[in-house]
Parts: structure tokens; C-alpha cells; sequence
């Protein structure tokens, strides 16, 4: 399960990787991603409140930032 | 034009990596190499369990850019957790009694009703700093230390980071590496593993007080977990509207991974309770996480959709999927819907009781946070922002956690209790920022 999954991650990395040459935008046009909302932590503060909820009532933590340690929650 | 335009693709792509590593930063903080004035984004938090736990936790974060793209971030959180929490133990039909984890008295559960432990009244500080600056063209380092204080608790973690940006500033790959050290002491002693718990069967033996420090095979001194995590990202603009994170995290943990308050029944063919042991986990756990994220700007609103796959040695897979979706109301005000919702199966060692005279496992734990369950969020918020440029928001969700049976059957009496109840939490949240 793991290892399938480990492949099909791996996979859409390299994918992603080969693909970057051809993505993304000319700097003029980041009007509509360089509004604050479009940050990717926006919200950090709201981020990290919900991170600390999860973090003390589920299994599993982090991902999007670092996940260890940090509270006797858990 | 290019030169004119680089700030602003390093601004974004600044604020998209240091989002990643954790050091919020506001897209426009570094588009200019002057100095900027701080910022501030603080908060409140209530958290309230139905007949649980109930929190307050407030939050001060200021930034401040020094020029240059050198940028200070620090963050305040205080915390404050009153009520009871599951302490592992099953429902039985009759009063249970149980010591208190101090060993000083003890407190009964009616029949029927799932055992809570509402000794915990904690209060915790969390003080975080962070710093980022470019250390040579197209390359960003972010450095930061947390210090975390709770009664029984205490977490020093510190972590370094790089970002490198390329083709054009439309891709970001970052590296970072984190270091926890934690700390516990629990109240009234470390309990060993499996320790008795003095309790009421209900059959007349023990009263449940337990004022012998000895009585609970509790160890003194201190306990400590060391968290060591990787975290591999990638950051990349798709097109004018649309940006996707991918991030590969490792994380390793070696030391005390009990709660030392969470207690496990001994159950008898019937399903009565025969005695109450603490729980045992192993020393060791190898966590990993695949986490996806993509930000679409629509005309009046933002599209905000995650999905984290992680997996650990403990066997516990989760599956989390978080959307938000702000639709601009007016040019000051918003409304963001949030749907999060999350499945996990139990750990190897979870289950809901021991079944007397069957060896003892090696780990065992009752802890529902280990067991098998899904979890919905639904919530909203609205923010404004004010004539002054401050910016005000309130937010409220609801919380429910439903855990499931992983397959186990009850023997008797407990066919009739609810080993598995499900917890429903409101959260209300105010923001100002300014």
C-alpha cells in the first residue's frame, strides 16, 4: 500500500518537476497572486490555532508545516 | 519591465516558501527593500467540548520586514484548558471509582457514562521567533527557535530552512530540518507501564483513594521525547491564477510517547471491569506525510483546497481533506466557508480493553485519539476590513470527532455501553490584524 503509494508520489513529482519549465506566469501577470489572500498561509494565525486543536484530538499532525513536539497534548 | 517586476515574483514566491516553512510573512511585507513598520495579526480562540474540554487561547503575531527582504517574526500564544477528557476506561453499568493522577483522592463516573478525568486545569505559553533573509540571489534562509511551557510540559524545538527559486521565479524548492525536545513531568509521577490503578470494581474492593505515592508503580522524575522532522517542498505558479504546494515530510521520534494519564479496562468474560492499568506505547515512531495544496484567485474570492496523506509505524494512515472558499461580499468584507474532513484507522496497539487472563501485549492503549474514527469540521467566517486599514474577522465552526469499533468484539455487559462515543466541539474565533 505504502510502496504503491510511495510510486505514484515519486511519479507525480518527477511529473511535476518535468512540467515546471512550462508552467507558471510572466511577471506581469501576478496581479491576482500577488494579493495577500493568495499567500499560501494567509490565514497563519487561524492556521496554526487549528493546527494546535488537531495536533491534541487526532494521530496525525503536521504536513503542511513542521509537526513535532510542541505541546503535552498528545 | 523584468527587473522592475523581480521584487514583486520574489515577494510572492518569499510568501509562498515561508508559508511553507512556517514563517508567515504577507505577500506584500517584502516587496520593498525599505524598512517596513510591524505588523500585527492577534486573535482569540474558544474550543468547548460538550461536557469536556473547554479552551481559551489567545495569539499575538507581529512581523516586521528590516529592509532588503530580511524578515522578524514572532509569535505569543497562550493557552488555558479547563474540563475532563476520556481517560481510556470503559463505560461499566454500575459507579466507578478512580484515583486522581496526583494520588490524592479520586472521583467517581456514574453508571453507564464513559470515564473522564476532569483533573486537568493547564495553562501553557508558547513563544516563537522566526527570522528569513536572502543569503545570495534566488536563495532565502529562514532560522527560527519555539519555546512551549505547560504545568507538566515543556517543548524547546528549533529549526533552519532554504529556499531556492527557479525558472523564473515560478518554482520554489525548499528544504527544511526541525529539532523538538520535549519534556514531561507528569502530576503525581510517571506511571511504568501497565502500573495498577487502585479503583472500585464496583464489587466493594478499594475506595478509590489512593494517598500512597508508591501505590501507582509511578517512577519519579522527568520524561523526554526528542522529534526530529524533515520537511522537502515545492512550490509552483500553475498560471495567472492558480499556485500548488506539494510537501514531503519525515518525522522521527524516540523517547516517552505515553499519556501518563490515559488508563485501559481489564475486562472479564462478562465485560465487568476486574482492574484498571495505564497504558504502554512503544518508545519509537516514524511518521510520514504527503501534503497538496492549490490556491485559485477567482474574480471576488479565493479557492483553497488541501489534501495530507499520512502514515507512521504505528499503523495509523489519515486521510485530510481542508477546503476554504472566500467569496469577496463587497471590496472590504468576505465570507469563507471551511469544510475539513479527516478518517484515520487505529494504531496497531489500540484497543478498547484488555480481556482478562489473556497475556498482556507489549503496547497496549485505550486512547481514542489512537483508534479508528473520522472527524467533520463545518464553520464560517467573515472578515471586514475597517475604515482605519485594521482588519476585523470572527469565525465559528463545529467539531466532531465520531470514532469507530476497528473490528473488536465486546464480551457481555459492554455490548450494551458506548465504547465509542463521538465528541462535538464549537469553536468561535475573533481576529484583528493591524
Amino acid at each position: 500500500m505504502l510502496s504503491n503509494t510511495k510510486k505514484a508520489v515519486t511519479l507525480l513529482l518527477v511529473i511535476q518537476l518535468g512540467a515546471c519549465s512550462s508552467l507558471g506566469v510572466k511577471p506581469w501577470e501576478r496581479d491576482l497572486l500577488a494579493k495577500e489572500e493568495m499567500a499560501l498561509n494567509a490565514e497563519g494565525v487561524d492556521l496554526g490555532l487549528d493546527d494546535h486543536i488537531y495536533f491534541s484530538k487526532e494521530a496525525t499532525s503536521g504536513g503542511r508545516s513542521f509537526g513535532g513536539g510542541g505541546c503535552g497534548c498528545n | 519591465m523584468q527587473l522592475n517586476s523581480k521584487k514583486s515574483i520574489s515577494a510572492a514566491l518569499a510568501a509562498a516558501s515561508c508559508a511553507l516553512l512556517g514563517a508567515p510573512v504577507h505577500a506584500e511585507s517584502t516587496i520593498n527593500s525599505d524598512a517596513e513598520a510591524w505588523k500585527f495579526d492577534t486573535a482569540i480562540l474558544f474550543y468547548g467540548e460538550s461536557e469536556r474540554v473547554q479552551l481559551l487561547e489567545g495569539v499575538v503575531n507581529a512581523s516586521k520586514d528590516f529592509g532588503n527582504e530580511q524578515v522578524f517574526n514572532g509569535k505569543v500564544v497562550i493557552d488555558t484548558l479547563t474540563g475532563a477528557s476520556a481517560t481510556g476506561a470503559v463505560a461499566q453499568p454500575y459507579v466507578q471509582t478512580f484515583t486522581r493522577p496526583s494520588g490524592k483522592g479520586g472521583y467517581t463516573v456514574a453508571a453507564g457514562d464513559t470515564p473522564l478525568d476532569d483533573t486537568f486545569h493547564d495553562t501553557r505559553v508558547q513563544v516563537s521567533g522566526q527570522w528569513t533573509q536572502p543569503i545570495m540571489e534566488d536563495v532565502r534562509a529562514s532560522g527560527g527557535l519555539q519555546f512551549s511551557k505547560e504545568y507538566d510540559y515543556l517543548s524547546i524545538v528549533a529549526n533552519g530552512s532554504l529556499a531556492f527559486d527557479f525558472n523564473q521565479k515560478n518554482t520554489t524548492l525548499s528544504a527544511g530540518l526541525s529539532y523538538a525536545m520535549d519534556t514531561i513531568d507528569p502530576v503525581g509521577g510517571r506511571p511504568t507501564d501497565f502500573a495498577m490503578m487502585t479503583a472500585s470494581t464496583g464489587h466493594g474492593e478499594g475506595d478509590g483513594y489512593d494517598d500512597d505515592d508508591n501505590e501507582n508503580g509511578e517512577s519519579s522524575g522527568s520524561e523526554s521525547k526528542d522529534t526530529a522532522d524533515l520537511l522537502l517542498g515545492v512550490t509552483q505558479i500553475i498560471n495567472r491564477r492558480m499556485l500548488m504546494q506539494f510537501n514531503y515530510s519525515l518525522s522521527q521520534s524516540d523517547g516517552y510517547h505515553n499519556d501518563p494519564y490515559k488508563l485501559l479496562s481489564v475486562v472479564n468474560d462478562q465485560g465487568y471491569t476486574q482492574n484498571i492499568l495505564y497504558e504502554s506505547r512503544p518508545d519509537k515512531r516514524t511518521k510520514q506525510s504527503f501534503f497538496w495544496q492549490t490556491k485559485y484567485a477567482m474574480d471576488q474570492g479565493v479557492v483553497d483546497v488541501s489534501y495530507r496523506y499520512a502514515s507512521d509505524d504505528w499503523e495509523i494512515d489519515s486521510h485530510t481533506i481542508d477546503t476554504r472558499l472566500r467569496f469577496d461580499l463587497t471590496e472590504t468584507t468576505y465570507i469563507q466557508p471551511h469544510i475539513r474532513y479527516y478518517q484515520q484507522t487505529e494504531a496497531d496497539f489500540y484497543t478498547p480493553f484488555l480481556a482478562e487472563g489473556a497475556p498482556l501485549p507489549e503496547y497496549a492503549s485505550a486512547d481514542y485519539r489512537l483508534g479508528k474514527m473520522s472527524a467533520i469540521t463545518l464553520g464560517i467566517k467573515y472578515g471586514m476590513q475597517l475604515d482605519n486599514g485594521d482588519e476585523l474577522a470572527f469565525r465559528i465552526e463545529y467539531y466532531q470527532q465520531t470514532p469507530k469499533n476497528p473490528g473488536i468484539d465486546a464480551p457481555g455487559i459492554l455490548q450494551g455501553e458506548d465504547l465509542y462515543p463521538s465528541v462535538k466541539a464549537l469553536i468561535a474565533q475573533v481576529n484583528y490584524r493591524f
